[in-house]
C-alpha cells in the first residue's frame, strides 16, 4: 500500500509500519476519546472543570495516569487461579486489535481486505465475552463473579441485536466486504441526486439505533453497565485488578468503543469517503492517493462524532437492572431488528 | 455484676449462635455476600449481608455499629449547652435540625420559650438544613442508579445552602448555634435578600433533577413498585418523615404538633403518595425541598424584629423533670427524651433518631428482591449513619 | 418533681385534658390494676407506669385503641453515677460540699426499681403520644414487644446490649453495635466511660497562678 507513494519499502518495513499503524488506530481513538470525553465532556456536563493540572488544560493526564497505572504492584489474590487472571486483560485488549485490522481507513489503506469482512468483524466481537468472563471468575471474588455473569448474560444478550441490525446494511450494500460497503455509500446516489453519496444511515436508521444500543450493551457502558455497576459491586470484573492489568482493561473499554464506532462509521456514515460524485470518481482504482492521508482523518472525526454520542448516553442515563435490560434485548430489539431486515429486503427487491 | 438468670444465659449462648450463623462463608445453598462497610453505595459504613440465590436475594440483614459513638453515653457527662455541640453530629448533613429538639426539651423544663424572632430564626434554619440534607438525597439518588451527572448539581447547589448557613453561624457543618433561650447571635446584614436569591436558585434546580432524573424512564422502571411498604407495617416499624408519607399516612410533626417554633405561622402543604414504593418516596422528597423553599420565603417575609435571646442564667441548670420533644427532622421524626435531675448536665438522653427505625424495616423489605434493588430500597429510605448508630 | 397524679383530680387549677385522661381511663379498663401510676401534665404529655407482667398486654391495649405508631423502647438506669461528671480535676482534693446526693430516685411516674424499661408510642389519629414505663425487677427479664409492634427488634436488641435487660419471645437478641464478645453493659451508671477515666477533662480549669507584672506584684487573679 504504501508503493502507492512512490516511495519503495522493503517487507519488512511495511510490516513494521502496518504494526505501527495498528496500534495507532487502536491507542489513538482510545487516548482521544479518555481525554477529551471523560476527563473534559463529563466533567463540563457536571459544572466542574476536570483535570487541569497536567500539561495545558490537562492534556497530558492521560499519560500521567499511564505511568501511574504501570508503577503499580502487580497482584494477584490468593486464591485466584492465576494463569488465567493474568491471561483474561489479554484477551480482552487482543480482540480489539484484531477487530480493527479488517475495517479500512482508505482505498488503499486497509491492513487485510476479507471479502467476509463483517462477518469476521462480529464474530471477533465476540471473544472479549470469554475475557471479562474468565476475569469474573477467576478473581475469587464474590463482587467480581457476579460481574462477571451479569457481563457474560448481558454481551451474548445483545450480539444478536447488533449482529441482525448490520444484515440490513449487507442486504443493501450487496457485499460483506467493509471496502465493498464504503464504496457502495460514497458512489450512491438518492432518487438520482449524488449530492452526499448515499450513507446507508439514511435508510438504515432502525439498523442505525439498533446498532448504536448494541453497542452501548457491548461495552457495558450506561445506561447498559450492571457488569460494572460502580455503586453495587465497585468494578464487577474488574474489581480485583490493579496496575498495568487494570490498565489493559482500561484501554480495551475505550479503544473497543472507538473501534466500533470506526465500524459504525464504515456501516452506516459512508467510511472513509466524502461522497465521491464531489471529485467524479466511479470506481476505487480511480481514488486519488491523497485520500490515502484524508481517509484516516475523516474516519477518524466521524469516530469521535459517534463516540461522543455513546458516551454522553454513559454520562446521563442511570443503569438498567439486569432482567429489565435483557428483556429489552430479546423482546424489543430482536423483533425490530427482525423486521428491519424484512423490510429491507422487500424493499431491495421491489425498487 | 450479679449472676446471669438461666434466661439470660439462654438469650446469651442465643446471641452467639447467631453471630456464628452469620460468620458462616462456606453456604452450599445460595451466595452469602457482604455489601459494605466500605462500600460506595452506602452513605456510610453500614454492612448488609445478603444471602442471595443467583440475583434474588433470600434475606438480607443490615449490621448497623460500624460508627457508634456513643452519644447517649456521652451526653451524661455534659453539661446543657456542651451537649450541644455534640449533637450537630448525628445527622451531619442535616446539622441545624439535630440541636433543635433538645434545645426544645430543656426550655420545656426550664419553662421558658425563644423570643419570636428567636423562634423564626430557628425555623428558617432547620429548613435549610432540610433543603441542604434532602437536596444532596436527589443527587445520590442518581449516582445509586447509575446516573453520575445528577449529584454535581446536587453539590454545586448545596454549596449555596452551605453558604447561608455558614453566614448566619459560621459553621457549614455544624453550626452549634442553637442555645437554651434563643440563639446564638443574631443573622448579618444581607442574609435575608440573598436567602431569598438562592431560594430561587434551588426551586429552579429541584426542575432541572426532575426532568433530568425523575423523568427518566429508565429510573422509573428502576423504581416503581420496588420496595413496597404498605402503611400499616411502616406505622408498626416506626418509620417516620417521607418514607411514612409515601406510604400514605398524613403524618407530618411540623403541622399535627405545636411546638414553639414558626411553623404554625406558615402555609404548607404536607405531599403524600398513596403507592409506598421507592419512587413515591423519591417524589415525595422531592416535594417537600419545593415546599421548603417557600415555608423560607414566607418565613423571611414575616419575620419580627426582637431579641434573639431570653433571659438565662449564665450557668443554666434546668430543673428536675422528664420531657419529650420530636421534630419533623430531614430524616424523620427525631426526638430527644431528657431527663435531668437539676444538675448541670442531663441525667439521661435518650435518643430517638429516624433511620435508626427507617433501617430496621430493611429484613423486611428485602426479601425476595434482585441485588441492585437492595441499593434502590436503601437509597430511596435514605439514612445516614451517624443517625443509625449515634 | 416527680408527682403521680390519680386520674380525674388536678391539684392545680390548669386547663384539664380529658384527651389524656380518657387514653389512662380506657388503659386501666383494659388491664386494670397492672396500672400503678399515671402523670399527666395537661396538654403537654403522659406518663403511665404499668406492672412489669402487663408490659406486653400494655402494649396490645394501646395499639387497640389506636396507638399503632411505635416510637421508640429503651432504659433509665436510675442509680446515680458513682464517677461524677469526671470533670474535676483528679489531682485537685475533691470538695466536700459539693457531692451530689447519692440517693436513687426515680423520675416522673414514680418507680421503685434501678432499672425501668420506657416506651413511646403515638396515635397518629388522634395526634397525641403516651411514654409508658415499667420497673424490671431482679430476673432482668421483661416481654418482648415484637408481636405488638415488629419495630421493636431493634430497639430490644439495643436495650439489651446496652444496659443487660432480656426480653422473653426475642427471636434474634444479638448485639446491635457492640461486637459479639463485648463485657458489660455500656450504658449503665456503674460502667466507667473510659475516656474519662483514661484522660482527665480538659476543659478544667486552669491550676497555674496567675503571671507576675514587670513590677513583681502578682496581677490580680480573675
Amino acid at each position: 500500500m504504501i508503493a502507492q507513494l512512490a516511495v519503495e519499502i522493503p517487507y519488512w518495513g511495511q510490516s513494521l509500519l502496518r504494526v505501527v499503524g495498528g496500534l495507532v488506530a487502536v491507542l489513538l481513538p482510545a487516548g482521544t476519546i479518555v481525554y477529551l470525553f471523560l476527563f473534559k465532556m463529563m466533567s463540563f456536563m457536571q459544572s466542574r472543570l476536570g483535570p487541569m493540572e497536567a500539561g495545558p488544560f490537562g492534556s497530558m493526564q492521560l499519560f500521567a495516569e499511564v505511568g501511574k497505572w504501570l508503577q503499580k504492584e502487580d497482584i494477584v489474590p490468593e486464591n485466584a487461579d492465576a494463569r488465567i487472571y493474568k491471561i483474561a486483560p489479554i484477551i480482552v485488549l487482543v480482540s480489539t486489535f484484531l477487530l480493527v485490522v479488517v475495517i479500512p481507513f482508505g482505498p488503499d489503506a486497509w491492513f487485510t481486505n476479507f471479502s467476509a469482512g463483517v462477518f469476521y468483524a462480529l464474530a471477533i466481537g465476540s471473544v472479549s465475552v470469554i475475557g471479562i468472563l474468565v476475569a469474573g471468575w477467576s478473581s475469587a471474588n464474590k463482587y467480581s463473579l457476579l460481574g462477571g455473569l451479569r457481563a457474560a448474560g448481558q454481551l451474548i444478550a445483545y450480539e444478536l441485536p447488533m449482529v441482525l441490525a448490520v444484515v440490513g446494511v449487507v442486504i443493501q450494500a450487496g457485499s460483506m466486504n467493509l471496502q465493498d460497503i464504503v464504496m457502495a455509500q460514497n458512489t450512491g446516489e438518492i432518487f438520482g441526486w449524488s449530492g452526499i453519496g448515499f450513507p446507508f444511515v439514511l435508510t438504515q436508521f432502525v439498523g442505525f439505533l439498533i446498532f448504536m444500543i448494541a453497542v452501548q450493551a457491548e461495552l457495558t457502558q450506561a445506561p447498559f453497565d450492571m457488569p460494572i455497576a460502580e455503586s453495587e459491586l465497585v468494578s464487577g470484573y474488574m474489581t480485583e485488578y490493579s496496575g498495568f492489568r487494570f490498565l489493559m482493561f482500561f484501554i480495551g473499554e475505550f479503544a473497543t468503543a472507538g473501534v466500533f464506532a470506526l465500524i459504525a462509521s464504515v456501516l452506516f456514515l459512508g467510511g472513509w469517503g466524502i461522497p465521491f460524485s464531489w471529485f467524479g470518481w466511479e470506481t476505487i482504482d480511480q481514488v486519488d492517493n491523497w485520500m490515502n492521508i484524508a481517509g484516516p482523518l475523516i474516519m477518524f472525526t466521524k469516530m469521535m462524532v459517534l463516540t461522543g454520542i455513546i458516551m454522553w448516553v454513559r454520562f446521563s442515563y442511570p443503569r438498567f437492572r439486569e432482567d429489565q435490560l435483557q428483556r429489552f434485548a430479546w423482546k424489543v430489539l430482536i423483533p425490530l431488528s427482525l423486521a428491519n431486515i424484512a423490510v429491507t429486503a422487500i424493499v431491495k427487491v421491489v425498487v | 455484676m450479679t449472676m446471669l438468670s438461666e434466661r439470660q444465659q439462654l438469650s446469651y449462648i442465643a446471641s452467639q449462635a447467631a453471630d456464628a450463623r452469620l460468620n458462616v462463608e462456606l453456604e452450599t445453598e445460595g451466595m452469602t455476600l457482604n455489601i459494605g462497610p466500605q462500600h460506595p453505595a452506602t452513605h456510610g459504613t453500614l454492612r448488609i449481608i445478603a444471602r442471595l440465590d443467583g440475583e434474588q436475594v433470600i434475606w438480607a440483614e443490615p449490621s448497623a455499629g460500624y460508627m457508634h459513638r456513643g452519644y447517649e453515653k456521652l451526653t451524661e457527662v455534659r453539661t446543657f449547652p456542651q451537649v450541644t455541640s455534640l449533637i450537630n453530629r448525628i445527622d451531619w448533613l442535616g446539622s441545624f435540625a439535630n440541636e433543635v429538639p433538645f434545645i426544645l426539651a430543656a426550655e420545656k423544663l426550664m419553662e421558658i420559650e425563644a423570643p419570636p424572632r428567636a423562634q423564626h430564626i430557628r425555623t428558617i434554619l432547620f429548613e435549610l438544613s432540610r433543603i441542604a440534607n434532602v437536596g444532596l438525597f436527589l443527587g445520590d439518588l442518581g449516582v445509586q442508579m447509575g446516573a453520575i451527572t445528577p449529584v454535581f448539581l446536587a453539590f454545586r447547589d448545596r454549596e449555596y445552602v452551605l453558604n447561608l448557613i455558614e453566614g448566619a453561624t459560621g459553621g457549614r457543618f455544624h453550626p452549634n448555634f442553637d442555645r437554651i433561650g434563643g440563639l446564638k447571635d443574631d443573622l448579618p446584614q444581607g442574609w435575608i435578600d440573598e436567602t431569598r436569591q438562592v431560594m430561587k436558585k434551588l426551586r429552579g434546580f429541584c426542575d432541572e433533577i426532575e426532568d433530568l432524573l425523575f423523568g427518566n424512564e429508565i429510573f422509573q422502571s428502576r423504581t416503581r413498585g420496588i420496595g413496597v411498604i404498605p402503611a400499616d407495617v411502616a406505622r408498626q416499624y416506626g418509620l417516620s418523615g417521607a418514607n411514612l408519607r409515601a406510604s400514605g399516612v398524613d403524618w407530618d410533626l411540623r403541622r399535627d404538633q405545636s411546638l414553639p417554633m414558626a411553623w404554625d405561622k406558615v402555609d404548607f402543604k404536607v405531599w403524600t403518595h398513596p403507592d409506598g414504593d421507592s419512587w413515591a418516596r423519591c417524589w415525595v422528597r422531592l416535594q417537600e425541598v419545593r415546599e421548603s423553599t417557600k415555608i423560607v420565603d414566607q418565613l423571611l417575609d414575616t419575620m419580627p424584629a426582637g431579641p434573639v435571646m431570653a433571659k438565662v442564667p449564665r450557668i443554666i441548670k434546668v430543673p428536675e423533670g422528664e420531657a419529650w420533644v420530636s421534630t419533623e427532622n430531614p430524616l424523620g421524626e427525631m426526638g430527644y427524651y431528657v431527663v435531668s435531675k437539676g444538675d448541670l448536665g442531663p441525667f439521661r438522653v435518650k435518643i430517638r433518631s429516624a433511620s435508626f427505625n427507617n433501617i430496621s424495616i430493611t429484613p423486611w423489605v428485602l426479601k425476595g428482591v434482585y441485588v441492585p434493588d437492595i441499593i434502590t430500597i436503601l437509597a430511596s429510605l435514605y439514612f445516614i449513619l451517624g443517625d443509625i448508630d449515634r | 418533681m416527680s408527682e403521680s397524679t390519680d386520674t380525674g383530680a388536678e391539684p392545680t387549677a390548669l386547663a384539664s385534658d380529658t384527651l389524656r385522661e380518657s387514653i389512662v381511663d380506657a388503659l386501666r379498663e383494659a388491664i386494670g390494676d397492672d396500672l400503678l401510676e399515671s402523670h399527666l401534665i395537661p396538654n403537654d404529655d403522659l406518663w403511665i407506669r404499668v406492672a412489669v407482667s402487663a408490659w406486653r398486654r400494655t402494649g396490645e391495649a394501646l395499639r387497640e385503641q389506636g396507638f399503632d405508631y411505635f416510637c421508640f423502647l429503651s432504659a433509665i438506669d436510675w442509680l446515680p453515677s458513682p464517677f461524677g461528671r469526671g470533670e474535676d480535676d483528679p489531682s485537685a482534693e475533691p470538695d466536700e460540699a459539693e457531692t451530689e446526693s447519692k440517693e436513687m430516685t426515680q423520675g416522673y411516674a414514680g418507680g421503685a426499681t434501678r432499672f425501668q424499661m420506657f416506651a413511646r408510642v403515638t396515635d397518629l389519629r388522634r395526634h397525641v403520644g403516651v411514654t409508658l414505663k415499667a420497673d424490671v425487677d431482679e430476673s432482668m427479664v421483661v416481654e418482648s414487644w415484637i408481636p405488638v409492634y415488629a419495630g421493636a427488634n431493634w430497639h430490644e436488641r439495643e436495650t439489651h446490649e446496652m444496659f443487660g435487660i432480656g426480653f422473653a419471645g426475642h427471636p434474634d437478641l444479638r448485639n446491635m453495635y457492640l461486637p459479639g464478645d463485648f463485657e458489660g453493659y455500656p450504658m449503665r451508671k456503674d460502667f466507667p466511660l473510659l475516656a474519662r477515666m483514661v484522660k482527665p477533662w480538659p476543659g478544667i480549669v486552669d491550676v497555674e497562678p496567675m503571671p507576675v507584672d514587670d513590677d513583681g506584684e502578682e496581677a490580680e487573679a480573675s
